[in-house]
């Protein structure tokens, strides 16, 4: 039996209504008591006073490149990247190569997985072999297999059809497909949003309704079949009413929106700067501010980085020959809590939900709350402290973020999975130390 | 002495700077080639108003068809690239054609002979021309080019610190030359 | 002593006793490389135009030659076809007595795969001095600006996004037959969504006080063209009517068949330029196109060879406006 007391912390879990000064008390990696001055032995003792104690954080929306792209980041360097910024469990997206479309494919992940990582990592499985968008994946084998939802990420699925099948058989499995919605056509080869600066750039443009029709269409397939869709990355005002209307009727959608999104608009993008490529393209300002609001009314249900690793050779190429995407995990928790708390847009409770609870029950996850008897991921975090993004502290494999060298407020202090310290005081802990059960 | 221009001596005023540019036009109207066209031709900036005046002063004297032009040697000066600056480019207006005619060279100071060694180079980029002959109104010594003027209205002893300045109504706002010390 | 006519009517030196251009040449030129003209200062841009001018005398000289940048080496990388800027670049650049080397694109590893950095960092350790380059990639001049401080670039058209010496030879263009660029109206017309040299004329021209009308079909004047500081027309006659310059620009059979147009005929009915359709425009105005010329498609026959046609002007222009931007960058000490 091994026993952790985390002592004198401000313990925040917005899914068990809990903010007090309270002590956690863990047995054998899961939460065995909360409470004010808990008496108890414990193997290891943490003194969190003065600090906030949360739920681990939890990204459903990540790309962990690996197997294929192990130049740009690992399952090993991702979860590094991981518990250095707060998250004790992420969901890795199936673009890779091989794509991840088959039993095979989920197991291999699940099994680096186990050697390597630092954190949960949950494989995330196509909705069509190869992403190819002809043929549906065995979502039933995949589900056993440990796939906890599917994705086409990276492109959305294009033939109504095989969206509209795809909702119907997975909704009898109670698994949602999380699509990168946008419209092929409309996207076509645009790389930044379609307004001034693009057109000042002479970029190719990507116009609003590239995402708002596929949302609505989206909407219309789950309404019509039940099945759950859920909206990646969300970039624009008017898929956000959209979205709002069919959570009022009733429609099983939800939907996450990126910290990028949150913070930048297509001004980012006006010297050039690769770093600022991403798909959807970072939009106008209003959209921006539509996004906050509907982050804070519920519309969307949780914040996801969409960590996207390219490495400095991909990246250093001119604008629109760059791939789209930039890393979150590292520090994304610092920019939010920095920009959304500090501007008023959430209370420290609501941005911990979103960051916690709230994507756990997008994907019907197990994290998110301190309750007795679950899981002890717990992350506990300085908000006095500060967060460097320098490339000596991204322990990201890639370094592509424009908010490189910049500086944000709080700090994580410490990351624990199932009762193990695997990050504290900007070191990770080596993996020898810790074997999952 | 403790004003700031006490290192300022003044060689000559207004009387004296006419004076000069009529003995520049008399040596151009004594030195006039018997048998070819002869042409004024001025360094900008001030160099060009000297052979204006000159070239005046020729005329009004009934003295015609001589040709005028002005130089701009900015583009042939060979501290562009060390230098680092940028020169404003002047307009050069060679009208007319080159080829055997005498060329009167006008510029208000002779000093390392760079200049001239640079409005030779441009001026020959016009035609071949039957004779050149510098005529300056001050002379201050210290050449580094094995140059000459034909004529020097003034000549000036200095040392190296020194600075020429030849003011000219047109462009200062007054006739003078002035000595300054550093 | 012959009697041939003396040059009078020289002007006589006013206040500056340097020159008689509707350009300041007050403000230097600081930057290492010109890549757009919207980075640009009224200032440097009147700095370049000023300057152009005394280039442009040693062009109708017999000798057209200045050894202004003696020993110094100009590669032009080209990654698109060029025919006419590749060319009076290396007019310019031979017209001050550099050396200018042609770094073949198509026949080098670039088609095979080298990264663009590569190429850049090969040029300049071959000690190149100034890369005039192009690229179908909007930015790959910055990108390349970024990565090398001690070159200086110029931007010879860089995918839709601009074609600085374009634009100022333009507007020099206009300055030479208008006297004046404040105050006047410019009509562009065509494809302005695809067009480098729409974009470096819009920034150059409202920068020193122009007006600028953007006329052509919708698809190819997108409305947020509008929050440049500009005028959209659709309609040929709106756009032209009070116009003291008209531009025209180059249409591309590539676009109709991206369905932006439904066809040439189209296009010609509708925003061609005839001698009719020019008479819209003030009885002076003059008529630009960047070349190569559709002729009867953008502009009339008769239309592009009348009087009112700068077109090669506009070639010699060029030249002039490129040599004063080789010179002005010799000279910058910014990075």
């Amino acid at each position: 039996m091994s026993t952790m007391l985390i002592k004198n912390g401000r313990v925040l879990d917005p899914s068990e209504n809990l903010d007090g000064e309270l002590d956690l008390y863990i047995v054998d990696g899961v939460i065995s008591d909360i409470g004010k001055g808990l008496e108890a032995n414990a193997d290891e003792t943490i003194d969190a006073t003065g600090k906030l104690v949360v739920p681990g954080l939890i990204d459903i929306h990540v790309h962990l490149r690996e197997p294929g792209g192990e130049a740009k980041e690992t399952i090993k360097t991702g979860s590094r990247s991981a518990a250095a910024g707060g998250f004790t469990t992420v969901c890795c997206m199936p673009n890779t190569n091989p794509v991840l479309d088959s039993a095979t494919g989920v197991n291999y992940v699940r099994a680096v997985a186990a050697r390597d990582s630092l954190i949960n990592v949950h494989p995330i499985a196509a909705v069509t072999k190869g992403q190819l968008g002809k043929e549906i994946t065995e979502f039933g084998d995949l589900r056993f297999h440990g796939a906890v939802a599917f994705s086409d990420d990276g492109m959305p699925v294009y033939d109504a059809e095989i969206m509209r099948l795809a909702l119907e058989y997975t909704a009898m499995l109670n698994m949602p497909i999380m699509n990168h919605s946008e419209i092929p056509e409309l996207v076509g080869e645009g790389v930044a949003h379609h307004g001034r600066v693009a057109m000042k750039l002479g970029l190719r443009g990507v116009p609003r309704a590239a995402e708002t029709a596929s949302v609505a269409r989206d909407i219309e397939l789950a309404a019509e079949t039940g099945g759950h869709v859920h909206i990646c990355h969300v970039s624009t005002a008017r898929a956000c009413e959209l979205i709002a209307e069919a959570k009022q009727r009733g429609i099983r959608v939800t939907a996450e929106v990126t910290p990028h999104h949150l913070l930048l608009t297509d001004q980012a993008i006006e010297t050039f700067s690769t770093m600022a490529r991403v798909a959807p393209p970072l939009r106008g300002a209003e959209d921006r501010d539509a996004l906050r609001q509907a982050l804070r009314n519920g519309t969307l249900d949780c914040i996801a980085t969409d960590h996207a690793p390219h490495t400095d050779i991909e990246k250093n190429v001119p604008f629109q020959e760059a791939p789209p995407g930039m890393i979150g995990l590292d520090f994304s928790w610092a920019l939010m809590y920095h920009e959304m708390v500090g501007a008023g847009v959430l209370t420290l409770s609501e941005l911990v939900a979103r960051m916690t609870i709230e994507p756990a029950k997008v994907l019907n996850l197990s994290g998110g709350s301190l309750a007795k008897g679950r899981n002890a991921d717990v992350t506990i975090i300085d908000l006095e402290g500060t967060t460097q993004i320098t490339r000596e502290t991204i322990k990201s494999k890639s370094c592509n973020t424009p908010f490189l060298g910049k500086q944000y407020s709080s700090k994580i202090e410490t990351t624990i999975v199932k009762g193990r310290v695997v990050y504290s005081n900007g070191q990770c802990t080596k993996l020898e130390a810790i074997s999952h059960p | 002495m403790t004003s700031p221009d006490s290192n300022v001596r003044r060689i000559c005023d207004q009387d004296s700077v006419e004076s000069s540019v009529a003995e520049l036009a008399s040596y151009v109207l004594n030195n006039l080639p018997a048998n070819n066209r002869a042409a004024i031709v001025g360094i900008r900036t001030r160099g060009w108003v000297l052979a204006q005046r000159v070239f005046k002063r020729l005329a009004d004297s009934g003295q015609a068809g001589i040709e005028l032009g002005a130089l701009d040697i900015t583009l042939y000066r060979d501290d562009l690239s060390t230098l680092g600056s940028q020169p404003i480019v002047g307009k050069t207006e060679i009208n007319f054609p080159i080829d055997g005619c005498t060329v009167f060279l006008l510029d208000d100071v002779i000093y390392t002979g760079r200049t001239v060694r640079a409005a030779i180079d441009a001026l020959i980029e016009f035609g071949r021309p039957a004779a050149i002959r510098l005529a300056v109104l001050v002379d201050r010594g210290h050449r580094e080019y094995p140059i000459n003027a034909d004529h020097a209205a003034i000549e000036v002893e200095t040392t190296a610190d020194n600075i020429v300045e030849v003011r000219l109504l047109e462009v200062d706002g007054e006739d003078a030359v002035d000595l300054i010390t550093r | 002593m012959t009697e041939q006519q003396s040059n009078l009517d020289l002007p006589l030196p006013t206040g500056s006793a340097e020159s008689d251009s509707i350009f300041s040449a007050a403000t230097p030129y600081q930057k290492r490389h010109l890549l757009d003209l919207e980075s640009l200062s009224r200032g440097e841009l009147e700095r370049i135009l000023h300057d152009s001018e005394g280039f442009r005398q040693v062009l109708f000289r017999p000798v057209k030659k200045l050894p202004t940048l003696r020993g110094k080496t100009v590669v032009s990388l080209f990654f698109e076809n060029s025919t006419r800027t590749r060319t009076s670049f290396e007019v310019a650049a031979k017209a001050l007595s550099a050396d200018i080397i042609n770094f073949s694109v198509s026949t080098s590893s670039v088609s095979k795969g080298e990264s663009l950095y590569d190429t850049a960092d090969t040029v300049k350790a071959l000690g190149a001095d100034f890369i005039v380059m192009r690229h179908h990639s909007a930015g790959a001049p910055h990108f390349l600006a970024n990565l090398m401080k001690e070159v200086s670039i110029l931007n010879a058209g860089d995918g839709c996004h601009e074609h600085p010496t374009q634009g100022l030879l333009d507007i020099f263009t206009i300055a030479q037959r208008k006297k004046r660029i404040e105050g006047l109206t410019v009509a562009i017309v065509g494809d302005i969504l695809h067009s480098r040299v729409a974009r470096s004329n819009i920034w150059g021209l409202t920068k020193l006080g122009a007006k600028v009308r953007l006329v052509g079909p919708r698809t190819l004047i997108p409305t947020c063209f509008k929050d440049l500081g500009v005028e959209t027309h659709y309609k040929l006659k709106d756009g032209l009517e009070g116009a003291d310059v008209i531009n025209v620009l180059r249409i591309q059979r590539e676009r109709m068949e991206a369905n932006l147009f439904p066809s040439i005929r189209e296009y010609v009915l509708m925003y061609g330029i005839t001698k009719k359709r020019l008479a819209w425009a003030k009885s002076d105005a003059i008529l630009m196109h960047p070349g190569p010329v559709n002729r009867g498609i953008e502009v009339d026959q008769d239309v592009a060879d009348g009087p009112q046609s700068t077109i090669t002007e506009q070639v010699t222009n060029g030249i002039a406006v490129r040599m004063a931007a080789l010179y002005l960058l010799a000279g910058a000490r910014d990075t």
